[in-house]
This record gives C-alpha cells, structure tokens and sequence, in this order.
C-alpha cells in the first residue's frame, strides 16, 4: 500500500509537473487553433532565466525565498516577451495561410530558439540551485514527499483554477472565448482580435516559464533540450486531456504522469513510454476528441 | 630441334630473372626483425590505425638507434586492412607472404577476429592495441592473440568485483538507460553477477534517457531491497537517480562507468553526488614514459597523437621486448615471454595474463570524495 501510494504520489508530480507546460498549449490551441511547438522552448528559456538571475543574486547574496521570487518575475517576463515575439513574427503573418504552414513555422521557431540558447550558452548540463525551501517533514511522510513536490503540486493547482477564473470572469477572458468560437464575428463586435491572441500568448508562456524555474529547481539541472522531450510530453498530455480545455490539459497531464509512473513501478520502465503512448492510442479511440474534449464539427 | 631448345632457355631466363626481382635479397632479410602493423591506414576509420603506425614507428627508430632487438634491426610492414574482416584475411597473408615475424594489430573487432586464424595457423603472435570485443581473449580460441587495450565488459567486471568484493553487496539492482553503451555494459554486469552467485540481481531495467524524472524507478530500488545499484549510461540520467535517491533518504550504494565519470555529473549533482563510484580509464598523464612518447609524437609529425597511441606504443615495446627476453623470434619463447616478463610502457608495468589480456591496463574504480574523483587504490 505504501508503495502504491509513493508511486501516485510521484506520478501526480509528474503530471503537475506536465500540466504546467501542457496549459500553454492548450490555450494557445483554444483560442488560434494552432499547436505551438515553440512552446516547450518557451518553458526552457524561462529555466534558463531564472538560472542565470538566480546565480546573480546568491552572489549578492540575498536569501533563498526572495531569490525564487525575483528569479521567477524575471523569467516570466522574459519568456513571456519571447512567447510575444514569435507570436508577431513568426505566427501573426500566417494567420490567413494554412494550418499548416503555421505549424510547420512554429517547428522552426522551436529549433531556431534550441539552437539560439545551445550557441549563446552550452551544450553540457548546467546544475539548478534548489530554489524551493526544503522543509522538514516528519516520517512517515518525509520519505514519500518532499516541499519542490508540495510546491509543484500546489502551483499547478493556482495556476489552473486562476486560468479558469480569468477565463471565466473577466472581460479579456470574455474576449478570448469569443475570439476561440468565431474570430470573424468577434471582430465586427468590436473585440481586438490581435490583443487577444497576444495576450494568450503572454500567458501561456508565463505559465511555462514558471513551469520551468519550479521543475529545474526539482530537478537540479538544466540543458537547452530539455524543452523539446517536456514538450512533447506535455503536447501528449493536452490532446489526452482534450486540447483547448483548461481542465482537460490538468486531467491529461495528470493520467499521463499516473500512467508512467505506475507503469514504472509495476511492470517495466523499459517500455515506459510505448505504454504512454499506446494508452493515448486507446483513448483518443473511444473518445477522439480527448478526455474532456468537445467533439465539434469543423467550422464551414 | 634448336629452336625448341632456344624457347625453352627463353622460357627458363625468364623464370629465373623473374625470381631475382620476386625475391629480392633474400639472405639480407634474415638480419632484420619484422614487425607487421596492420590496421586502417585509409578510408573512414583511418584515424584509428595511423596513430598506431606513428607509434610503431617511433619505437622502431628508438630501438633500432640504441642496436636494435638481438643485434638485428627491426624493420616494418606496414599493411592496410580498411578495418574490413575480409581485407583483413589478405592483408593477413600478405604480411605472411613477406615472412612477418610478429604482428601489432589489427584495429578493428572484426578485422583482428577475421586475421587472427591466419595468424594462429602459422605460429604467429598478434597484439591489438584496440580490438576490444571481449570474445578474442576470453573464448580461448587464439593463444597468438593479446592486447593492450581493456576489452568491453572490462568496466563491468570492475564493478561487479567492486560491489562483491569490497561491498560485500548480496542484493543488486542493475539499470541501463537502454543506449548500445550502456545496455551493453549493464548485460554484462548481469552476467558476471548470475555466473558468481554471491549476490542476486534484484532488479534489471532499462529507464528513458531525459525524462523529467526518475521517482518511479527509485521507489522501485527502494522497494527491491537493493543494496548497491549498478548504472551503465551516462551523467545527466545518473545525476537525476541519485539526486533523487538521497532526497528520499535512500543510502544505496551507487556504482557507474566511465560516462559517469565526469566531473559535470558531481557539478549537477552537487552534494548528492558524495560517496558515488564510476569506473574510469586509469590515469597515465603522469606516466613519465607517456609524455615522453607524446613529446616525441610532437615533434616527429609537428601534432597530438591520435587514438590508441599509447596502446599501440605499449603493444610495440611489449613485443619487441619480449623477442628480447626469448632470444629469438620463435612463437612458444615469444609466447611464454609476454606472459612472464613485465615491460615498462607508457600504460605501466604490464605482461598479459593467460587470456592475453594486459595486466594493469585499463580501469580504476574512483569515489567522489568532497567534490573531486579520487582514483581508489
């Protein structure tokens, strides 16, 4: 039983940890239907930021939680800019083109940014301070949880319900629903269609940003791949989920980690991620358009 | 009638002017000793066998300078085999064809397996400086074979006579992050350790290089009971294991190769990395014979040498020493000789064992003790 719950403990950070990433994606696909690979690269440059920030300020010596909280300001705003950028110039002159050549846009966005932050910093591994506090648990919890996975854990938690809040409740989350179901009539009521889609794009990408500095500091360590394999797997997860929902990216993301882990722990990790996948194949089976997905006939 | 007789003189002048250019000064040749190099000199995989050919070379004129082996000049031949076995077969002949008297190659895995029957067949004794397959010593099928190099499973058997011996680990997981390398070196650790039988394999998987994390698989170790971990793979994975291990208060003992050795893996891992051992090449830099060969590479052709150099410089003094010390060039006495009498090299000390392996040549185990690698003695 213990051991159970250590593994649903270790894929419901996992999931968290996919989710983060995942919620970018989905928003970006709910609102311009486009899937943005550049995402996971969004989410490795805001570790990087946050690594290069964070080395600064432990030379000045600040102490840890203020070091998180600038490092993690920083690289929200520095990945939400590059999230911003690619948007106006890499996606806004296709948005007439087909489909596709946006898609294969956002590829070149992806491995240009790769290639950007592999010639700017290095190839090799970098180690990631832990920035998350390490409290002391008492047994017999401590060796099952630790705080960057209470942190991951509640994080992802935050962010997802105050996405479906902005979502929900405000006047731009208004905006982004009616842009998501018609942008033409959105436009002839007066809705910024442009705005719109921009400020998506800054938010999906702070969230991975944030995604990023929480899951280095887990991990403790970074490279400029590491975007591509956590990006996959978080594309993975929306589309399980059902891509454009908010709670569906979560779910996903969360039955994508369980499924790991439990894989792992019970069977073989060799065959790990053909499990992942296979499962996927047999969702998206029975329910094409993903766990919580809506089946809607394509616009005429 | 004549003119019959006439063509048959024609015929037999021929033959015999023939023979004098076939077999030029075939008394001379007795006065030197030859040395067969035998590798890939051209195409794709070159640059493993002229290093090689560089070292024999600068043996040779060191040697030949201070009086040569047995007071004869040694002298080389120098063959190509593209690193293919089925040139390797000719190139074999060749060199028997031009009465090699011992041969220092070939390069290649199969190429050497290909040549050495050959060789075997007529009584003559091989060395490679790199074919590290580890079947040419250890099947037992060629007692004309020997080298200088550690072979393949050389880091497993290291590690497994680690955790046994110096451990004394009776419970063991194996994992391998599903690479040629590191599968490779993790089925060989699995076999030494079901052929000892003091331990058991508790658990043997192979994880997903670069997934975000490892929590599942080290609840598993935890769960196996496993007293010492053996990894065949490289850094970032391992540095993620163990990191994760200690976070979890886990205390398993952790075993790794040469990929891990390296000092990014204790820079990432920072204080989880303390206590870890990895398998790694023995260190020669200080070796005082080595950078007297390197400087001397230097300055023969104005470069660093390449890759094996130092093997193949080993496995030439290895063989003309052992000519020395048999007094001839006859196969037992050589034989007997490269197994009993040491010879100073740039890799140590070394003779071969019975296999024909070098003692002494190839791992160490080192421990990361306050954020260095220290070679354990």
């Amino acid at each position: 039983m213990e051991y159970f719950l250590e593994l649903l403990l270790g894929g419901l950070t996992r999931g968290s940890i996919y989710a983060l990433i995942a919620l970018g994606y989905t928003m970006v696909y709910g609102i311009i239907e486009l899937i943005n690979f550049a995402h996971g690269e969004i989410y490795m440059i805001g570790a990087f930021t946050a690594l290069i920030v964070a080395s600064v300020l432990t030379l000045q010596g600040l102490n840890h939680i203020a070091i998180l909280v600038i490092a993690s300001v920083a690289a929200v705003i520095y990945s939400s800019a590059y999230g911003y950028t690619a948007e106006k110039l890499a996606y806004k002159p296709l948005r007439r083109a087909p489909r596709l050549s946006a898609l294969i846009s956002a590829i070149g966005v992806s491995l240009f940014l790769q290639n950007y932050v592999l010639l700017a910093q290095t190839s090799d591994f970098l180690p990631f301070p832990s920035l998350i506090p390490e409290f002391k648990f008492n047994e017999p919890y401590e060796h099952i949880i630790s705080s960057p996975e209470i942190v991951i854990l509640i994080t992802t938690t935050v962010v997802m319900i105050l996405l479906t809040f902005l979502i929900k409740f405000t006047k731009i989350g208004k905006a982004m629903r009616a842009t998501a179901q018609d942008r033409n009539m959105a436009m002839l009521v007066g809705v910024d269609v442009d705005r719109v889609i921009s400020f998506t794009f800054i938010v999906g990408s702070a969230t991975a940003a944030i995604g990023g500095v929480l899951i280095a500091s887990h991990i403790g360590q970074i490279n400029f791949y590491i975007g591509f394999i956590a990006g996959i797997k978080a594309f993975v997860a929306a589309v399980l989920g059902g891509i454009g929902s908010i709670p569906g990216a979560v779910l996903g993301s969360l039955v994508l980690g369980w499924t790991e882990s439990f894989f792992t722990g019970y069977i073989s990790s060799d065959y790990e991620d053909v499990f992942a996948f296979l499962f996927l194949v047999f969702i998206l089976i029975f329910r094409p358009a993903g766990i919580l997905g809506r089946s809607e006939t394509d616009k005429v | 009638m004549m003119k019959t007789d006439l063509g048959k003189f024609f015929v037999m002048a021929i033959i015999g002017i023939s023979m004098i250019f076939l077999f030029p000064g075939n008394s001379p040749a007795a006065e030197t000793i030859k040395l067969g190099v035998a590798g890939p000199h051209s195409g794709d995989l070159a640059s493993y066998g002229l290093p090689t050919v560089n070292a024999a070379e600068l043996v040779v004129k060191d040697i030949n300078a201070k009086g040569g082996v047995l007071g004869k000049k040694v002298e080389l031949l120098i063959e190509d085999d593209v690193c293919k076995p089925e040139v390797a077969t000719n190139t074999a002949t060749k060199l028997l064809s031009e009465k090699v008297d011992v041969v220092l190659g070939h390069i290649c895995s199969g190429a050497t397996n290909a040549a050495l029957g050959i060789y075997k067949d007529s009584k003559i004794i091989a060395i490679s400086p790199s074919a590290t397959n580890p079947d040419l010593t250890q099947s037992g099928n060629y007692p004309n074979f020997f080298r200088t190099i550690a072979s393949d499973d050389a880091q497993a058997k290291l590690e497994v006579d680690f955790a046994l011996n110096t451990m004394k680990a009776k419970k063991i997981a194996v994992l391998h992050d599903k690479g040629d390398y590191g599968k490779g070196l993790a089925e060989f650790a699995k076999g030494f350790l079901e052929k000892d039988k003091r331990a058991t394999v508790v658990l043997f998987e192979g994880i997903t290089p670069g997934a975000v994390d490892y929590s599942a698989i080290v609840q598993k170790i935890k769960r196996s009971g496993a007293e010492a971990v053996i990894f065949g793979g490289y850094h970032p994975e391992a540095s993620k294991i163990v990191t994760q291990m200690r976070k979890k208060k886990m205390k398993t003992i952790f075993i790794s190769d040469d990929g891990v050795k390296d000092d990014t893996f204790i820079k990432v891992a920072k204080q989880y990395a303390e206590g870890v051992y990895a398998t790694g090449p023995k260190d020669v830099s200080k070796n005082p014979m080595a950078i007297a060969a390197i400087e001397a590479h230097k300055k023969a052709y104005g470069k660093d040498p390449g890759a094996f150099f130092l093997n193949g410089y080993a496995a030439a003094l290895a063989l003309l020493n052992a000519i020395e010390k048999a007094g001839s060039t006859g196969y037992d006495a050589v034989e007997k000789a490269l197994r009993t009498e040491y010879v100073d090299t740039p890799l140590g000390k070394i003779r071969f064992d019975e296999k024909g392996d070098a003692e002494g040549v190839g791992f160490s185990i080192y421990q990361v003790q306050k954020g260095k690698y220290v070679e354990l003695k």
